[in-house]
């Protein structure tokens, strides 16, 4: 097992991805995901823009702690490509899988139809969706229609677990007669978005009224209705009395027979949101509720989300940031108060991190201004990145430090005190990048894949 | 300065909520640091749906790119302030209309299915959409204009064709303009610019800005503040470079979208 995890390591760390297998066996037999998908136990597919690694990284988590052999893409490479080859990863040399294996699979928003087509899911849950990479995916709309079809062609067997906090997602069950679970937030203290932050979604496209909210907790996720009288549907999976801990985020988890009190290893609400749509799957999968709290409690970051690893006497966490949505919640969770942060911000405008670096003005780096010790700035948009720093006020990061991470990491690790911490927020190839270069500079706890 | 007070401009950022798709307020950010900077207060304002407002309280108009959906939203909205938008135009006012509201201050937009949405004719350019199965234009941007570089990001359907006697922005030197056919970028008619690049745009052309805040200035105070005071703009201009290098290096436009 030891060799081939290294194997899967180096691949992971090496290229960026760990599609190869893949592609290859796509070439060879483009059937190839149905044919091993077939002696499957169950199939779970997770979508939608934010929040799809770390859900199938703790869905995955309960699934082993229920004592069931998983199969899972877990580096993010969640193209059709990607799953196949985690799927030939576990299989055998003759191409069959152990039995009994379940398959934990995240799947690009766009790949899902295809994706669905090979590997029929027992249950798909779907997180948000909002606007990321546009020069790739276009608009929030055409993935909606996506859907609509993938649902259409889905087995009739299938539950559906859909975060009815999102009106985008919670609109998904007019395509769906079949089973479904519901999961949201049920905590009327949860603090309000901060005025002026970017909402993707502000009315329904099929009756085109505007959604109105009692409570917007960020983006379009929140307690919404609309005017017409559509309501949010109170959540069959929900999370009650969320708090901060120093762990990380207690809640308790309310499912329709019982509830269990939770202690996540992670930290904000789209943590909460993960969880929820780890629960939510697992409980379509018949999982009892007290092995997901097991499960959700024994949670370990995944690759580059809140994953953090020890460098030189400092600690380093790394948080992925790829869409406005996404980085205004990595950056809410470094908004504690009076607390300061030595920052490593790294913008890449790769085609997996999208080639249009506009998006960093929609996001809020205004409330870092009084939160950063330090700053550094790298990645192949460094000058871009460091621009829109300097207009919200943060200190001024000095030069730029374009095309050389390694150099950006090592600058920002010299700002920070021994013992210190670092926060690195980069995009997802600069993360992958990053996450190499941490491993060369011996760090511990990285990510392991055993 | 004929008053002593501290000098003013009005910033109209036309349904910030709904065509904001491309960091467009980014723009607003830069006018309003780059006047602070010059010790003119800039006030930004939004104008959404149904609000009570009217040009004769704007010194710059700005109005930015959303998805369709979003701009046929608008149109009803921005058609009743049609008739009020050109006069301000015609008056000198200074306008930025990026991408879907350069679109709208054209004649019209046809999209893919031929549905017509009306705009409000500043520029006298119509945008078509060539088809669901044509790929958009995507990709980082350079033109020229006034002899200098200006640079940013395009990501389009619907193609625009200047008619004869209306004035482009500027040439294209990398990327598509205002169709990928003529090398035309973006569409100027008096204090009115239009253009498809986001980006956002006046951050990393900052002579761009300062155009805006110039004309806004001189329209408001007079001819004798058209010179602004020049401020640091390192930054500012290595982010541009990079831009540059970043147009020129990857030919990223000819891959287009990977899931068109
Ligand atoms: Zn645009």
């Amino acid at each position: 097992m030891a060799g081939k995890a290294a194997r899967f390591g180096m691949r992971a760390l090496g290229s960026g991805g760990t599609a190869l297998p893949g592609l290859i066996a796509e070439r060879m037999q483009p059937n190839a995901l149905g044919q091993l998908a077939a002696g499957l136990s169950s199939v779970a597919l997770i979508t939608g823009t934010n929040g799809k690694t770390t859900t199938a990284a703790m869905l995955a988590r309960i699934l082993r702690t229920d004592g069931r052999a998983v199969v899972h893409n877990r580096a993010g490479s969640n193209l059709m490509r990607g799953v196949t080859a985690a799927m030939i990863d576990a299989a055998s040399p003759i191409g069959r899988l152990p039995n009994e294996t379940n398959a934990v699979l995240e799947a690009d928003e766009a790949a899902l139809p295809a994706i669905a087509a090979a590997a029929p899911p027992s249950v798909a849950v779907f997180t948000n969706l909002m606007r990321d990479q546009l020069d790739r995916y276009g608009e929030i709309e055409s993935i909606a229609l996506r859907w609509a079809d993938a649902l259409s062609k889905f087995p009739p067997h299938t539950t559906i677990a859909l975060n009815v906090d999102d009106p985008l997602i919670a609109s998904l069950s007019r395509h769906w007669p079949g089973q479904s679970l519901s999961f949201g937030i049920e905590d009327p203290d949860i603090p309000p978005a901060p005025p002026g932050e970017i909402v993707d979604a502000v009315w329904d496209p099929q009756t085109d009224e505007d959604f109105r909210y009692s409570r917007r907790y960020f983006a379009q996720l929140g307690r919404w209705h609309t005017a017409g009288g559509t309501q949010r549907p109170r959540p069959d999976i929900a999370a009650e009395h969320i708090a901060a801990s120093s762990e990380g985020t207690s809640f308790t988890l309310r499912t329709p027979q019982t509830s269990a009190d939770i202690a996540l290893p992670a930290e904000g609400l789209y943590s909460v949101y993960n969880a929820l749509a780890a629960a939510a799957s697992a409980t379509a999968l018949g999982v009892s509720l007290e092995t997901i709290r097991a499960g959700l409690g024994s949670h370990q970051a995944a690759f580059g989300r809140q994953e953090e690893v020890l460098v030189q006497g400092r600690r380093v966490r790394v948080l992925l940031g790829k869409n406005p949505s996404g980085m205004n919640q990595a950056l809410r969770t470094l908004q504690h108060p009076g607390e300061r942060h030595h920052l490593l911000v790294l913008l890449n405008d790769g085609i997996a991190d999208g080639t249009d670096v506009s998006w960093i003005w929609d996001v809020d780096w205004e409330s870092q201004a009084e939160h950063c010790e330090s700053l550094t700035v790298g990645g192949r948009r460094a000058a871009d990145m460091a621009l829109r720093l300097e207009y919200a006020g943060l200190p001024a990061p000095c030069q730029p430090i374009a095309n050389d991470i390694g150099t950006a990491l090592r600058t920002a690790l010299d700002a920070v005190p021994d013992a210190g911490q670092l926060v690195v927020l980069p995009t997802y190839t600069a993360m992958l990048d990053v996450r190499q270069r941490l491993g060369h500079l011996g760090a511990s706890r990285l990510w392991d894949v055993a | 300065m004929s008053s002593a007070d501290r000098p003013s401009l009005n910033v109209a950022v036309l349904y910030p909520d709904l065509l904001n798709l491309y960091g467009d307020r980014g723009n607003a950010r830069t006018l309003e640091q780059r006047c602070a900077a010059r010790s003119i207060e800039a006030n930004v304002i939004g104008v959404g749906i149904g609000d009570d407002w009217s040009s004769e309280e704007a010194d710059i108009v700005l109005v930015g790119g959303g998805q369709d959906r979003e701009q046929r939203r608008v149109q009803a909205d921005l058609q009743q302030r049609g008739e009020d938008l050109r006069k301000y135009v015609d008056n000198d006012g200074v306008v930025l209309a990026v991408c879907g509201g350069f679109q709208l201050f054209g004649h019209h937009y046809r999209g893919w299915d031929g549905e017509i949405m009306e705009g409000i004719g500043v520029f006298d350019a119509v945008a078509t959409h060539p088809g669901p199965r044509i790929a958009r234009c995507v990709g980082n941007v350079i033109a020229l204009w006034e002899g200098e570089t200006v640079v940013g990001f395009e990501n389009h359907g619907g193609r625009t064709y200047l008619n004869e006697g209306q004035q482009a922005l500027a040439d294209v030197v990398s990327g598509f303009g205002n169709n990928g056919g003529d090398g035309l970028e973006g569409a100027k008619v008096k204090n009115a610019y239009g253009t498809y690049l986001h980006g956002a745009v006046l951050p990393k052309n900052p002579r761009l800005a300062d155009r805006l805040i110039s004309l806004a200035m001189v329209r408001r105070y007079g001819p004798e503040e058209a010179n602004l005071a020049p401020l640091d703009d390192s930054a500012a201009l290595r982010a541009h470079a990079e831009a540059l290098h970043a147009a020129l290096s990857a030919g990223e436009s000819s891959l287009g979208r990977r899931f068109a």
